[in-house]
């Protein structure tokens, strides 16, 4: 894992003086609103329905123990005792009061965490891969090439006032768990035939108002030039994007109204002009070791494949054996596992975790995985190394915590955004249908098999419900909730964009019109399908009249 | 409940964000019954005198909003205004 | 007034002809881009220095010929969260090796004043009163440390600790 040296440190020290003169002016009257507003967003700081959301960067979704009991802490000291995971791996705290947020970040940096470009129209966290480093069909560890990239985008002097908000996800193995087609910038890890390094470069992809799938750039772009061919793809952005429209001025509508072959061509122009500017962006081979050494793997004891044990406990207690098929993947490391932390809880808040949680996940991750923890987009935390002997104990402890719900990938695994219970930008509410939805049907989810159920509280789709397999997106008519949905979305590397499947729905609807979706699902597919895979089979036309004939 | 619609102004507290309400005379308080209810013709000159007075200001984005009389208590139109009122409508997991 | 790069504030010593005003014999003047464009052979022949203003929307190619006689470009931030002149400002210096002053005018505020200068600006028109009242100047050295390159040239801490990191190893 990443630590930071005596640099980071001070860049964060001068980064916190500098946000506190900036929290001194505006409450000095010197700023004003709109001026301070983007100050604050540059360090996460919105101002929701409640009070002031701060946003907290968990850089690709990796936290070590201390850092989660670094957030517990600010839980528990300047917030109501919890905190919301988001689907771009980082955590927000909803109850914020502006005049505390210099101590917070204080307090945040002696565990090296910030809220630095969490939000604002430049470059936010960049995600990966929960699995990283430890999933068993992975090319390369992506985690060096993410912190080469975090840093380089740190404060960027000239894109740090972008036209619009600037998202990349790196994805390194064979399944993309990074869902890098939905980004701004997309970057597929490949090893070329000569067996060196690179990255294809996708550009364009985006949910909102407008989805649209990221098109590939260019196939290969050897690591040496990462950073340098992404400043040509961010300089074009920058000068032709549009900033005269909100809704049109992500990359996704200038390569969309360019068409991919033009914005190509300008972007390999600007890239052919770089000249001096290559060389000082070139990522030495040495630089690249010298980061990927920060990842090394931890000191994993042998282990014996004691799976015969495992076995019997599982034999023995049913419970178990669906948590260890649910909520346990295959590690690379012989005789250990990736675990999943539910916080999916049925009728609970999605991705919501208290300051005790936090601290409870944290000891066990001291103890049983090598300190280290995950955040996956899904908003479920991940312990990436456990010993298989330590499973029916983990078991036992997360499940005192209310934190081994064995439902990870299922029916109630529900990704929701916070909606209006908390949003200022919301239409509709998110989380009591998520509640809703997953108590009605947790009874039948392990007939129901995989199935992702993703809910937005308006067309910002911070909930990515248009790659969900259902999608709900919460809107408002004449002043009530109404939800329209989709179906047969996926974020895999087959990444699809769901379609409407009839009118939307009010509040009340939506659990049984879902039902007959699933119900449409089961009937339909044909040994062990998936909805997408099913919905790529049949089309949309059987959905629609499920819901047509029982209207 | 009185079914007229009445106005009045919101903002989120400067220095920590609290939902706050216009009271009159440079006032605002984090309670809604205690804000100053006006006819909808009168909405306008209610924002501007809650807008008034030198920076910093202390609320936030000040905005009319609709709500009706009950009884004596003051109930927002809209869902999103009765969630910043009230709070939000789930239960949360703090401790 | 005008603030340079070190923090301190000056008058602005050029005049900013409107696009029907004459310049006098020897002034150091700016003009429009659309003026150069209309009547660059005769600028060229202006006695004295001479500045450019060259709005945001128009890519720096556009001016590259006139880069041997202009002294300074003025470039321009409509609203502060508007940013192209940053890029503008690293073509200049980094593609067409642009020497001369580099202005940023508009709106130009405190916190953003540490960008311009890494991209190459070296002079801010700014509200003289404000930047007192908030202390602009000290504004260029909140920062020490830079991750990556920049026109400024400051030694990008993933580079420096790289040298570290080997220097340690040998
Ligand atoms: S999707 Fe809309 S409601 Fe939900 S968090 Fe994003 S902006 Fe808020």
């Amino acid at each position: 894992m990443y630590h930071y040296d005596e640099y980071d440190r001070r860049f964060l020290e001068e980064r916190v003086a500098q946000y506190r003169d900036q929290v001194r002016r505006r409450l000095a009257g010197q700023l004003s609103e709109d001026e301070f507003r983007s100050l604050r967003l540059m360090n996460g700081l919105y101002l929701q329905l409640h009070a002031y959301m701060l946003r907290i960067s968990i850089p690709y979704g990796t936290l070590s123990s201390a850092k989660l009991r670094g957030l517990a802490e600010v839980a528990r000291r300047w917030d109501k005792g919890y905190g919301h995971f988001t689907t771009r791996q980082n955590i927000q705290f909803n109850w914020i009061h502006l005049e505390d947020t210099p101590d917070i970040l204080v307090h945040l940096a002696t565990v090296e965490l910030h809220g630095i470009q969490t939000s604002g129209n430049s470059f936010r966290n960049i995600t990966t891969d929960p699995f990283a480093g430890v999933a068993a069909d992975e090319i390369d560890d992506p985690r060096p090439y993410c912190e080469i990239v975090r840093q380089w985008s740190a404060l960027h002097p000239e894109f740090s006032f972008l036209p619009r908000k600037f998202k990349i996800a790196i994805n390194a193995a064979s399944e993309d768990r990074a869902a890098v087609k939905i980004h701004d910038l997309g970057l597929n890890l490949r090893r070329n035939a000569a067996g060196e390094i690179g990255f294809e470069v996708l550009v364009g992809g985006g949910l909102g108002r407008t989805p649209i799938l990221a098109q590939t750039v260019r196939d290969f772009v050897p690591r040496r030039e990462l950073l340098a061919y992404i400043t040509a793809c961010l300089r074009v952005y920058n000068q032709y994007g549009r900033r005269d429209n909100l809704f049109k001025s992500r990359i996704k509508i200038l390569v969309q109204s360019l068409g991919i072959e033009k914005y190509r061509a300008e972007v390999e122009d600007e890239y052919a002009a770089m000249g001096a500017e290559r060389d000082a962006l070139a990522l030495p081979d040495a630089a690249v070791a010298a980061m990927q050494a920060q990842f090394a793997p931890p000191a994993y004891r042998e282990a014996a494949n004691d799976d015969a044990e495992l076995r019997r406990a599982q034999a023995a207690e049913p419970e178990f054996a669906r948590w260890i098929e649910r909520n346990t993947r295959p590690h690379k490391q012989a005789g250990h596992a990736i675990v999943i932390v539910s916080l999916k809880p049925l009728g609970r808040p999605t991705g919501d975790c208290s300051a005790s949680q936090m601290e409870t996940v944290a000891e066990l991750a001291d103890t049983l995985s090598f300190g280290e923890v995950r955040v996956t987009h899904d908003q479920n935390l991940v312990l990436p190394h456990v010993r298989k002997s330590a499973l029916y104990d983990l078991w036992l402890r997360l499940g005192a915590a209310d934190l081994a719900t064995p439902n990870i990938g299922l029916a109630s695994d529900i990704i929701a955004c916070p909606g209006l219970d908390y949003c200022s930008l919301a239409t509709a509410r998110s989380i009591p249908v998520a509640q809703a939805l997953s108590r009605h049907l947790a009874e039948r989810e392990v007939a129901i098999g995989p199935l992702q159920i993703k809910i937005s509280g308006c067309i910002n789709a911070c909930g990515h419900h248009h790659v969900g397999h259902i999608g709900i997106l919460g809107l408002e008519k004449n002043g009530a909730e109404s939800y329209q949905i989709t179906v047969g979305g996926s974020d895999s590397a087959r990444a699809a964009l769901g379609g409407i499947v009839g009118p939307a729905v009010a509040a009340d609807e939506v659990t049984a019109t879902v039902d007959r979706l699933v119900d449409t699902y089961l009937r339909l597919r044909r040994d062990g399908e998936r909805f997408p895979d099913t919905y790529r089979r049949v089309g949309l036309a059987p959905f629609k009249e499920a819901l047509y004939v029982a209207r | 409940m009185t079914d007229r619609v009445l106005k009045l102004v919101t903002g989120n507290r400067l220095h920590d964000g609290t939902v706050v309400y216009f009271a009159g005379s440079g006032a605002w308080t984090p309670q809604i019954d205690d804000a100053r209810l006006v006819e909808d013709k009168d909405g306008a000159a209610l924002l501007a005198e809650a807008q008034a007075g030198s920076p910093p200001h202390p609320a936030v984005g000040p905005a009319l909003i609709e709500a009706v009389r009950d009884g004596r208590r003051i109930v927002p139109l809209m869902l999103r205004e009765r969630i910043r009122a009230f709070g939000p409508t789930v239960a949360y997991r703090g401790d | 007034m005008l603030l340079d790069k070190h923090g301190v504030l000056g008058p602005d010593t050029w005049r900013h002809l409107g696009d029907d005003e004459p310049a006098a014999d020897g002034e150091a003047v700016t003009i429009s881009f659309k003026r150069w464009q209309a009547e660059g052979e005769r600028w060229r022949e202006h006695s004295g220095p001479l500045g450019l203003r060259l709005p945001n929307d128009i890519a720096p190619a556009a001016i590259a010929a006139a880069l041997d006689r202009v002294a300074l470009v003025v470039l321009n931030f409509p609203r502060f969260v508007d940013g192209r002149a940053y890029s503008q400002a690293r073509l200049l210096r980094d593609r067409f090796g642009f020497r001369g002053e580099l202005r940023a005018a508009g709106n130009v505020l405190r916190d953003q004043l540490l960008f311009m200068a890494r991209c190459g600006f070296d002079s801010f028109e700014v509200d003289t009163e404000r930047a007192r009242a908030e202390n602009w100047s000290t504004a260029f050295r909140e920062f020490d440390l830079f991750y990556q390159p920049a026109n400024d040239r400051a030694e990008p801490i993933l580079w420096r600790r790289l040298r570290n990191w080997q220097t340690a190893a040998e």
